[in-house]
């Protein structure tokens, strides 16, 4: 990056850069995978710039974090154009594009108040289905509620 | 479950107690859960507003006892389609038929985006009306559900459509004279009383199946398929 009209943002020495994140999903992004900022990790958020792909876009990048193949999968929920660099040393040494899993597990809440994986007390995990990736919706494996994106903002508290 | 115990803790106690378990709980999912902790055979016999499938099973085997076929019918289901959980697993067990279903109901209680998708997904022919003498002329079957206070997260919804709609033998008269009524029951007044006394009145010998098909699917769960 150069010239005067571009954000510059240093290069990270090892963790993991989230580029082509569709323009404003970026906050989304970091809820998804757990990260407030309170965490102490280095986290660089770019919001809004041009992207030759996508027009606008948004990249996040995260130093001093280990992220799962899996956990990073989970980004293409809310981000399905986005592409991830695992950064060691300053180099790139592996980048893929994520992909929606077929099951999520554990990671959102049902938005039936009356599924059983609501309640409190129960030895049970939230776990949902893809059923459609475009547009993106859930299935609550276990009170048939379907969820779209829209709800996932909701829960992240980001509608 | 009365003393605050949780369902896991009931179910691996009743499956170190029985070799079946059969479960009715308010919370949708819960017959689900109780497969995943128990080694016995679990039989959902209702959860929440979400399945009813051995409900289900008894609609389909009156319906095939009253015409010896099922293909071919048009079905009227009339009521509640929101909230009823007989409602969506007899619309899934007659997904694996070639039946026309019209949905009736109140505009407030139109089935939910899950059972439409459902049915789209499943190439089925339906139709919706708020007003069964739309309809009551192509139907051979009419089955009709109560709308269920208890299922109302509002209360103030439940009081918008409570009496909308009611099964008269003046409805009926403008049916086939083949027509058959069915209801799960129990009845609040959907149904009018006088309608009990007319051939198309089915649902009390519909209830009465239960019995033999519950017999049948114990059995089939705890010996299989040797007679």
């Amino acid at each position: 990056m150069s010239g005067k009209r571009e954000l510059i943002i240093s290069k990270i020495r090892d963790g993991v850069v989230i580029d082509h994140i569709p323009a404003g999903r970026a906050l989304l992004v970091l809820r998804l995978l757990g990260i407030s900022g309170r965490e102490g990790f280095r986290v660089a958020l770019v919001m809004n710039v041009e992207s030759r792909k996508l027009g606008t876009k948004d990249i996040v990048k995260i130093e001093g974090r280990e992220l799962t193949k899996d956990e990073l999968n989970l980004v293409a929920l809310v981000a399905p154009t986005a592409t991830v660099n695992i950064i060691r040393d300053y180099e790139v040494v592996s980048k893929f594009k994520v992909s929606i899993p077929d099951v999520v597990e554990g990671l959102l809440k049902c938005k039936n108040p009356r599924c059983i994986t609501n309640q409190q007390r129960e030895p049970i995990r939230s776990r949902f289905r893809v059923i459609s990736r475009e547009p993106l919706k859930l299935v609550c494996e276990y009170c048939g509620t379907i969820h779209e994106l829209g709800d996932i903002e909701k829960y992240f508290g980001l509608a | 479950m009365a003393k605050g115990e949780n369902l896991a803790d009931t179910i691996r106690m009743l499956d170190a107690y029985a070799n079946a378990i059969v479960i009715r709980h308010s919370l949708e999912g819960a017959a689900k859960f109780a497969t995943e902790v128990a080694e016995s055979p679990v039989i959902n016999a209702g959860d929440g507003s979400q399945n009813h499938p051995t409900q289900a099973m008894l609609d389909l085997y009156t319906i095939w006892r009253e015409f010896k076929v099922i293909d071919g019918l048009s079905i009227g289901i009339l009521g509640d389609l929101k909230y009823a959980r007989v409602v969506n697993s007899l619309v899934q067990a007659l997904s694996y038929y070639k039946v026309r279903l019209h949905l009736i109901s109140p505009e407030l209680l139109r089935p939910r985006q899950e059972l439409i998708e459902f049915m789209n997904s499943r190439g089925m022919k339906y139709d919706w009306t708020d007003d069964p003498y739309n309809v009551i002329g192509d139907l051979d079957v009419l089955y009709v559900v109560r709308i269920q206070r208890e299922r109302f997260p509002d209360p103030m919804e439940y009081e918008k459509v409570r009496g909308a709609y009611r099964v008269t033998p003046k409805l009926i008269e403008r049916g086939k004279p083949s027509l058959i009524i069915l209801h799960p029951l129990p009845r609040v007044d959907e149904v009018d009383f006088a309608v009990d006394n007319m051939p198309q009145a089915r649902y009390f010998r519909q209830a009465g199946l239960g019995v033999p098909l519950r017999m049948a699917l114990l059995k089939l769960v705890l010996a299989g398929d040797r007679s």
